[in-house]
């Protein structure tokens, strides 16, 4: 009358798909909550997921039901003190005994935020959703590729080094027996008329002889065919795959000069890692370079970038003379994805920013992916802005925004690299 | 405790179960369950994963339910908290359905899986198929396949008309699915075929329902004077009922929506009745059933011990005033009261054949059948609450009164208090004071079709305000034009609470 059934081995993930339903209906509020999380991040954190808190207000199913006041009568148990007609002191927050117990069920428990983790992935995919990497189409194939040697078969001429010993000898031995089977086939006929004869109680002398000396023959001719053979000889083959790199470097250039102040600094903070993580999607491996400037300027490491104290005036064009020559230094263009994100409040020597706009369409543009100039500031564009405007129409890879403040700056990430209509 | 048979061998106590050792657990326990006269459904026992126990617990235990984001916000819920460790998982899950299913946990140990075999395979699956409440109100045998009907109906339908248009309609109803529960009458049973077929006639006879009664052009009324007929005539409780059969602009597969989400909630309206009963009678058993064993020598004192230590967790009772306390336990209150009853059968006291004449000194089996059988626990309480319970939980009651700034304690578990307490503790369990008293009260058909309700408060106690206008909007999308709720106040005027839209 009973069946046992063992459901052990059955789909695990009846929930999988109300889950996705869960992360679809509140996508807007999970995306706002990853973009906050982003902030809490170092810029090269990328291999954990994140927990996701949604106000538990946006996510309540609402029902009818009452609400406080009016009266109530409840039954409580583990009496220890009072008796009848007591007067109790209303409770705060309504824990304990009292009131508050009968109507709370509905409301779904308490206020707390509702907190649930996300894989990696989601989180990712969630962050970058509708973005796209610059310009990776157009030069992919012909540009920005390295050549992988990676084995393709044999071949029958090499360098020693490269034998293969199993596939020679297999050749070497296939070899001996294409060449010796007809011999030994007529050997062992010949065997086979010698035990006849000799069994013979009269052997035909003569024709024991001439069998003898014929097998000799034989066994001559089969021991001289020749263990190996160049013929046998297989070498490894290589060829060269051209792969494109998975490579790519990521120059931040940040002034910091008095003018950038704590503030503004955390912000381009962000957007620097928005970008790093928007680059690990798509990159196996990603250095960054920080590079600060204020007159002079300084590859320094991630702590010093964002939280060092400096002064001083600004000269742009140093900090992209120092890209430019760490890039012909470490990082050849041919072989590693360059991408490079400024930030700065927009400050330069007047002077200066011509020259930055000449660096920039002669000498880094070229190599460079992709190139971001952020300028964080309320006030108006100043002359470094104004001479940037200028190279907009000459290069597609190359892109200005302003922002105001915190609150533009995943917009902006999201305008700069979004998807481009096909 | 009585000594163990030396003649018997007991079964072994594992820790590790196998197969074999829970269909020999299973035969035993089944032979003492036919010795105390339980009728039950035919068992079909799964085991499954933890994993899967989240599954199961996040579908609010139904074994298959339709795709919803709010399920997922359950076991996302579930899943994390029993990660954090703040929970363990129910032990069991069982099924209202012919045969009764019942989940065995893969990680329990076979004194939890005997445990939870005489728990739910024969304590809930008699009461599921003896009370009257369940009698009268689910059909055991056509929900699984009631169950999959509408999966499948839901998934056809966002195939056809897209998940997002599904979902509005599922979220709009199931925030009126307390209000989809016929309190009164009985719904028929059919089975999966027939529902399939009369769902068809029922989505073109419908529709042509629903446009006869809106095909009138409005025309003025030819007597001013004239008292203009309520629609519907008497208010009506099953608001999702009346919108499946009303609402003027519903396609049919959302009526068809309406109606799943609505048998569902019927489906599971006496499971909210008969909590304290539920949970009692299956922990009386399965504490009567695994005792009987030990007496008869089949089960070691290892076992026994194990078992005693999970039993007293699950019904154990934290005070008013302890951390942990979040009301009246179930399974401690049900499980004592069930005891209670049998002592008052065996051996009464002249207390227990003061408030209990019929029932001290009868043959306690038939008295705890008659009391499963014909009661809910409102008034499972009302009837069979002894002071004897009352003074072991230290029961008072308190009156919470808004207007009074503090909290008065009415009665204890003394004389005088016995009665108050009682009643109390019975109210608290009547569903129509939980939930709140909200009608269908008229709709303006020949006018601009809005849709009226009617909020009756008991004890003055208010709506909650936050989430009204939320399931206003709700009620709004469903019934496609002006939808109001009014309160109707003690002495007799009406206020209006909330409105959609607004202005």
């Amino acid at each position: 009358m009973v069946h046992f059934i063992d459901r052990r081995l059955n789909g695990k993930n009846k929930s999988a798909v109300n889950r996705q339903r869960f992360i679809r209906r509140y996508k807007q509020q999970i995306k706002k909550a990853v973009s906050d999380a982003v902030s809490k991040r170092s810029v090269t954190d990328v291999d954990s997921g994140e927990s996701i808190t949604i106000p538990n207000k946006d996510i309540s199913e609402p029902m009818f039901h009452h609400g406080k006041g009016g009266r109530r009568e409840m039954v409580h148990p583990g009496n220890d003190q009072f008796s009848q007609g007591d007067r109790i002191k209303r409770p705060d927050g309504g824990t304990g005994q009292g009131s508050g117990k009968g109507d709370a069920s509905a409301d779904g428990e308490g206020s707390d935020d509702f907190v649930f983790s996300i894989s990696k992935d989601e989180y990712l995919d969630l962050l970058f959703e509708d973005l796209e990497l610059p310009n990776l189409k157009k030069n992919q194939l012909d540009k920005l590729v390295q050549y992988k040697q990676v084995r393709a078969g044999y071949r029958a001429e090499g360098v020693p080094s490269n034998i293969d010993i199993v596939r020679s000898l297999r050749g070497s031995l296939a070899r001996r027996i294409a060449m010796s089977a007809g011999k030994r086939r007529e050997l062992a006929e010949l065997e086979q008329e010698l035990a006849l004869l000799q069994q013979d109680p009269v052997p035909d002398q003569h024709r024991l002889l001439l069998i003898q000396d014929q097998i000799k023959q034989l066994k001559q001719r089969i021991a001289a065919v020749p263990f190996i053979d160049t013929f046998d000889l297989r070498y490894r083959n290589y060829q060269k795959r051209p792969e494109p790199t998975s490579k790519a470097v990521m120059f931040c250039l940040m002034d910091v000069s008095g003018s950038m102040d704590q503030a503004t600094k955390e912000m381009a903070k962000r957007f620097y890692i928005l970008l790093y993580m928007f680059l690990s999607r798509s990159y196996k491996n990603v250095d960054v370079v920080y590079i600060r400037h204020h007159t002079q300027a300084k590859e320094v490491d991630e702590q010093e970038f964002f939280y060092s104290q400096e002064t001083g005036g600004t000269i742009v064009s140093s900090a992209l003379k120092l890209m430019k020559q760490i890039i012909d230094e470490r990082y050849d263009a041919e072989q590693w994805n360059i991408y490079a994100a400024q930030a700065s409040d927009g400050d330069n020597w007047t002077d200066d920013s011509p020259l930055c706009a000449q660096i920039l369409r002669s000498q880094l543009l070229p190599l460079v992916r992709y190139y971001a100039y952020i300028e964080i500031t309320p006030r108006a564009h100043q002359s470094l802005w104004q001479q940037y405007e200028t190279l907009l129409p000459e290069f597609e890879h190359f892109a200005i925004q302003p922002i105001r403040d915190v609150a533009d700056i995943y917009p902006v990430f999201r305008e700069l690299f979004k998807k481009q209509a096909a | 405790m009585a000594k163990a048979n030396p003649k018997v061998t007991p079964l072994s106590d594992g820790p590790d179960w196998t197969f074999p050792l829970l269909e020999a657990y299973h035969q035993e326990i089944r032979r003492v369950a036919d010795y105390y006269q339980l009728d039950t459904y035919p068992n079909q026992i799964e085991v499954i994963t933890a994993e899967q126990m989240m599954d199961a617990y996040s579908s609010i235990g139904m074994p298959l339910g339709y795709h919803h984001w709010s399920y997922g916000k359950k076991f996302i819920q579930t899943e994390q908290n029993y990660k954090r460790g703040y929970m363990g998982l129910a032990y069991e899950i069982v099924i209202n359905s012919d045969p009764c299913i019942a989940y065995l946990m893969e990680e329990n140990t076979i004194t939890m899986q005997a445990l939870v075999m005489a728990h739910a395979s024969y304590g809930h699956n008699s009461f599921f198929k003896n009370n009257y409440l369940f009698k009268t109100w689910t059909d055991a045998s056509s929900i699984i396949d009631y169950l999959l009907f509408a999966k499948e109906y839901v998934s056809r339908c966002e195939e056809k008309y897209g998940i997002s248009e599904v979902e509005d309609t599922l979220d709009s109803c199931h925030a009126l699915m307390n209000f989809g529960v016929d309190r009164y009458k009985r719904p028929q049973k059919i089975s999966m075929e027939e529902e399939q077929k009369r769902q068809q006639e029922r989505e073109e006879y419908l529709q042509s329902q629903v446009n006869q009664l809106w095909r009138t052009i409005p025309t003025k009324p030819s007597v001013e004077s004239t008292q203009r007929q309520h629609f519907p005539s008497e208010p009506q409780e099953n608001i999702l009922y009346f919108i499946e059969k009303n609402a003027p602009l519903l396609k049919s597969w959302q009526r068809e929506l309406v109606r799943i989400v609505r048998k569902i909630s019927q489906y599971f309206y006496p499971q909210k009745q008969t909590q304290v009963m539920n949970e009692g009678w299956a922990t009386f058993w399965h504490y009567t059933i695994l005792q009987h064993l030990f007496d008869e020598g089949k089960v070691t004192e290892r076992f026994i011990l194990e078992f005693l230590h999970t039993h007293t967790n699950v019904v154990s009772q934290p005070a008013y005033n302890s951390q942990h306390y979040s009301g009246i336990n179930p399974y401690a209150l049900g499980f004592a009261m069930f005891t209670d009853l049998r002592r008052i059968c065996e051996t009464p006291t002249a207390e227990d054949k003061e408030w209990f004449p019929d029932i001290a000194g009868a043959p306690w089996l038939e008295t705890l059948h008659f009391a499963m059988q014909n009661f809910k626990d409102e008034s499972f309480i009302s009837q069979y609450l002894s002071p004897k319970v009352m003074r072991d939980f230290h029961l008072f009651a308190i009156v919470d009164d808004a207007k009074d700034p503090s909290l008065e304690v009415a009665a204890i578990h003394n004389q005088q208090g016995y009665q108050t307490v009682r009643q109390m503790l019975s109210a608290q369990y009547n569903l129509s004071q939980l939930e709140p008293n909200i009608q269908v009260y008229d709709v303006d058909i020949s006018g601009d079709r809005s849709l009226r309700l009617r909020y009756i408060p008991q004890q003055g106690i208010p709506l909650a305000p936050d989430s009204t206008n939320e399931v206003m909007k709700h009620l709004h999308r469903l019934w496609g034009f002006k939808v109001s709720l009014e309160q109707q106040n003690e002495d007799g005027s009406i206020t209006e609470l909330s409105r959609c839209p607004a202005a």
